[in-house]
């Protein structure tokens, strides 16, 4: 027990000297927060830039329909033909000429509508012409039909439909995209924290066997000993770095708001585009608060309770292969064969649980996934945050799932550590699948 | 099928099944061993259980390491195959082969890095285990350090590793430092030393938890020649403290200078052991060294050389001084040495002993020639 506690100090504080590792540690967040701002700003910059259209409107059916609005507006000619027109939109640099010729019937106009812009144009602004056109499009045959302008107008509507639970809870719309995203993320953290340390533990195997102080140290501990020291180590070194990354990347996000203004504008901007959209139905505050509501209803305890259990189980499962895979290769451009094989379940619980567990968080691959125990720790989380029992995962599959980890875990740790025992005194060549095979043996 | 079986087999070795019914066996030999005792208390005779015990027991007290019939398996492969050895007390013990003998599998049944298929080792007079891990050193053949840390400070984690406080490592490691005069050395990095200076810190690292048992593999490979002697007194200086010693190698000039016993280990199997002085008389076969002052020397030797192997001759005329190697028929010399009294005047006569190198090379020959 003394030694286990001795190496994963060893590990611990090898790990976090390490200089690329401090770097890291603190660059990291620097430059995510910096990426982030940096978006945002050349976003803002890029939505300020309105374009400017040129109008150049024969015909009567037409008159000022084109308005100007947030990011486009228009410039009307009168007066000129289409040659003197086109001439001055490009004198002026504006971003196109739309040209509605004088006919006889509105469909004619429309099939001769022209837009004229010196590069292809912005499908954005298209889409916004093509709106106005196909609205007085509509307009007109309706007319022909009967119905006033005054009708007309009155028909637009807006609607989104309103949900509940069976109980009379009220729901809303996009809450179970938020809660998979809440279990995503936490998916997400365990793959994450599996590649990365994952890696970190095997190039640590990879060292010692290629400093050859591997045999140095084994005729002291135990093989066993000495990986799960280093994978404990590891973790520990690794979880610091987590910690922070979190704490620095919060304080970074926090300055960046406060003295750039940036995304607090973006997300009045937001905030005032759904209202606009959202006028018909239950007001802004009530959606708010329903979300809100949603969002404390989720059962963060457990959630945490079970990603900690998953993570563990998870990490350690996939750390010792990485550490066998260490032991079994001199170095580490051999690694990426048996690589692959770790990442293909990591891969594919993450790409399941992003499309299937989306939008059918119960369905028979999201239960399925969520049970297999590569999978699972990602997968599972994903389902977690709607609950245990009614109307969430339900009791027998979690239990399941968590008892075929544990196995697996002994399983995969008892395997990983024979081929670690045999491999870290193997020099030379790369073995095959088969010749680790034949180590289980030894 | 055969599968599932090895695994439980393999797991019954992993658990705690046999260390339990080891500890049943031993009680129960404990009392029964006992009873017996009282049993014959009143008789004269001390027979049976008894004698073997004690015989076993003075066998054990004056090795320091005993393995019986230790036999490996990797896969098809055969490393070692019922290897028997016992090694003295305060002794330095030449483990010799060629590569991929199985030298390195037996170090590291001994170091209880591998376990043995079948067999057993007794180190000091105990069935081997983890304990005695404290006792032993272990200068591995592949052998390196942490390359980003510093000299110190692994020189204390792997003191530690074997048991020793951090305290008393510190303490032993001063001093070792000094002796072997890399005292500015602490702070380094390895990255910055050559590998004679990285095996010199490996050396005290071995050596510093002051075992009862040594085990060096080519321990003087790396070193240049002033810091191989200065390492061969300090193992000499070991052992005059009661150390005892394993010095595994295939270099055979240290083997002549260090050891007092050897075994060989040729293709998985011990094929020689024994005290190096005792097979040296084994192995030798009347060869003599004679030099004499001779008038006609071409003309003994060409007569000589028809009765007798003759070899290495040479025949200064200058001085008429004969030199020759000669394989004598039997244990008798007197006869043919009057002989040769007879044809000139004999300044020398020296008895051949062969070196380690030539039995190992020998005896490893023969052993080819006769499969």
């Amino acid at each position: 027990m003394n030694k286990l506690f001795l190496i994963i100090k060893r590990e611990y504080i090898a790990k976090v000297r390490n200089k690329s590792f401090v770097v890291m540690t603190f660059l990291s967040p620097i430059l995510m927060v910096g990426m982030g701002v940096l978006i945002a700003y050349l976003t803002k910059i890029n939505d300020n830039e309105k374009s400017i259209v040129a109008l150049l409107n024969e015909s009567d059916y037409f008159s000022n329909e084109f308005l100007t609005t947030e990011g486009t507006s228009f410039i009307h000619f009168n007066e000129i033909n289409l040659e003197a027109a086109k001439d001055s939109t490009l004198k002026m640099g504006y971003s196109g000429l739309l040209y509605i010729p004088k006919e006889s019937n509105l469909e004619q106009v429309v099939a001769r509508s022209f837009f004229y812009s010196e590069k292809s144009p912005n499908t954005s602004l298209i889409s916004r012409l093509e709106l106005v056109f196909r609205d007085r499009l509509r307009e007109k045959r309706l007319q022909n039909l009967g119905v006033s302008t005054k009708d007309f107008s009155a028909l637009k509507v807006n609607y989104a439909i309103n949900t509940a639970t069976f109980n009379g809870k009220q729901n809303v719309k996009g809450i179970n995209e938020i809660k998979a995203v809440i279990g995503g993320a936490f998916g997400y953290l365990i793959m994450m924290f599996i590649i990365i340390y994952g890696g970190f533990v095997m190039r640590s195997v990879i060292e010692e066997k290629t400093s050859r102080i591997i045999e140095i140290i084994i005729s002291s501990v135990k093989p066993f000993q000495l990986m799960l020291g280093k994978i404990l180590g590891t973790s520990l070194a690794g979880i610091t770095q987590f910690i922070i990354w979190i704490l620095l990347g919060s304080l970074l996000m926090l300055i960046a708001l406060f003295f750039l203004d940036i995304e607090f504008s973006a997300l009045q901007n937001g905030a005032e585009l759904a209202a606009s959209i959202n006028t018909a139905i239950p007001t802004v505050d009530q959606t708010m608060q329903v979300y809100a509501q949603e969002l404390l209803d989720i059962p963060w305890f457990t959630l945490i309770s079970f990603f900690i259990i998953y993570f563990l189980l998870g990490y350690l499962i996939y750390s010792s292969i990485y550490a066998a895979i260490g032991a079994a290769v001199d170095n580490e451009t051999d690694t990426q064969q048996f690589i692959f094989p770790i990442i293909l379940p990591l891969m594919l619980a993450i790409y399941v649980g992003f499309f299937s567990v989306f939008s059918n968080p119960h369905g028979p691959i999201a239960v399925g996934f969520s049970i297999f125990p590569l999978t699972s720790p990602i997968v599972m989380l994903m389902r977690l945050p709607s609950g245990i029992g009614e109307g969430g995962v339900p009791l027998w599959q979690l239990l399941t799932s968590i008892l075929l980890l544990i196995i697996t875990f002994i399983g995969i740790v008892w395997l990983a550590s024979k081929i670690y025992r045999v491999g870290i005194l193997m020099y030379g060549k790369k073995p095959t699948y088969k010749e680790i095979f034949n180590w289980l043996k030894y | 099928m055969r599968y599932i079986d090895f695994v439980n087999i393999n797991f019954l070795f992993h658990s705690n099944f046999f260390p339990i019914l080891e500890f049943i066996l031993r009680v129960g030999f404990f009392f029964s061993a006992n009873s017996l005792k009282l049993l014959t208390k009143n008789h004269k005779k001390e027979y049976g259980l008894k004698q073997l015990y004690i015989f076993g027991k003075k066998a054990y007290m004056n090795n320091i390491l005993v393995t019986k019939e230790v036999t490996k398996h990797f896969g098809k492969h055969i490393a070692l195959h019922n290897v028997s050895l016992e090694i003295p007390r305060n002794s330095i013990y030449g483990l010799l082969g060629p590569n991929g003998a199985g030298k390195t599998t037996l170090i590291r049944i001994i170091n209880q890095i591998t376990h043995p298929d079948k067999g057993s080792v007794f180190f000091d007079g105990e069935k081997l285990k983890a304990e005695h891990i404290a006792q032993i050193g272990y200068l591995p053949e592949e052998r390196g350090l942490y390359k980003s840390m510093k000299v110190g400070e692994q020189a204390l984690y792997l003191a530690q590793l074997k048991g020793l406080s951090k305290s008393e490592a510190k303490k032993r490691l001063k001093f070792w430092f000094e002796r072997l005069e890399i005292g500015n050395w602490w702070d380094k990095k390895i990255q910055e030393l050559s590998k004679g200076m990285a095996q010199k810190i490996q050396f005290i690292v071995t050596v510093l938890h002051e075992p009862k048992l040594l085990i060096f593999d080519e321990p003087f490979s790396g070193f240049d020649p002033i810091n191989a002697n200065i390492i061969k007194d300090e193992i000499l200086k070991l052992k005059e403290k009661g150390t005892s010693i394993i010095f595994s190698t295939h270099r055979m000039e240290s083997v002549e200078e260090l050891c007092e016993y050897i075994a060989l280990i040729h293709k998985s199997q011990k094929i020689l052991d024994g005290k190096l002085s005792d097979i040296k008389k084994a192995y030798k076969n009347n060869v003599y060294k004679i030099g004499m002052q001779v008038l006609n020397g071409e003309a003994l030797l060409g007569e000589l050389s028809g009765k007798f192997k003759i070899s290495a001759s040479d025949y200064n005329t200058v001085e008429q001084q004969l030199d020759f190697t000669m394989q004598f028929p039997g244990k008798e010399t007197g006869e043919i040495l009057s002989y040769l009294a007879s044809k000139g005047n004999i300044n020398s006569f020296v008895e051949t002993i062969p070196s380690a190198n030539e039995i190992f090379i020998k005896t490893v020959q023969s052993k080819n020639n006769n499969e």
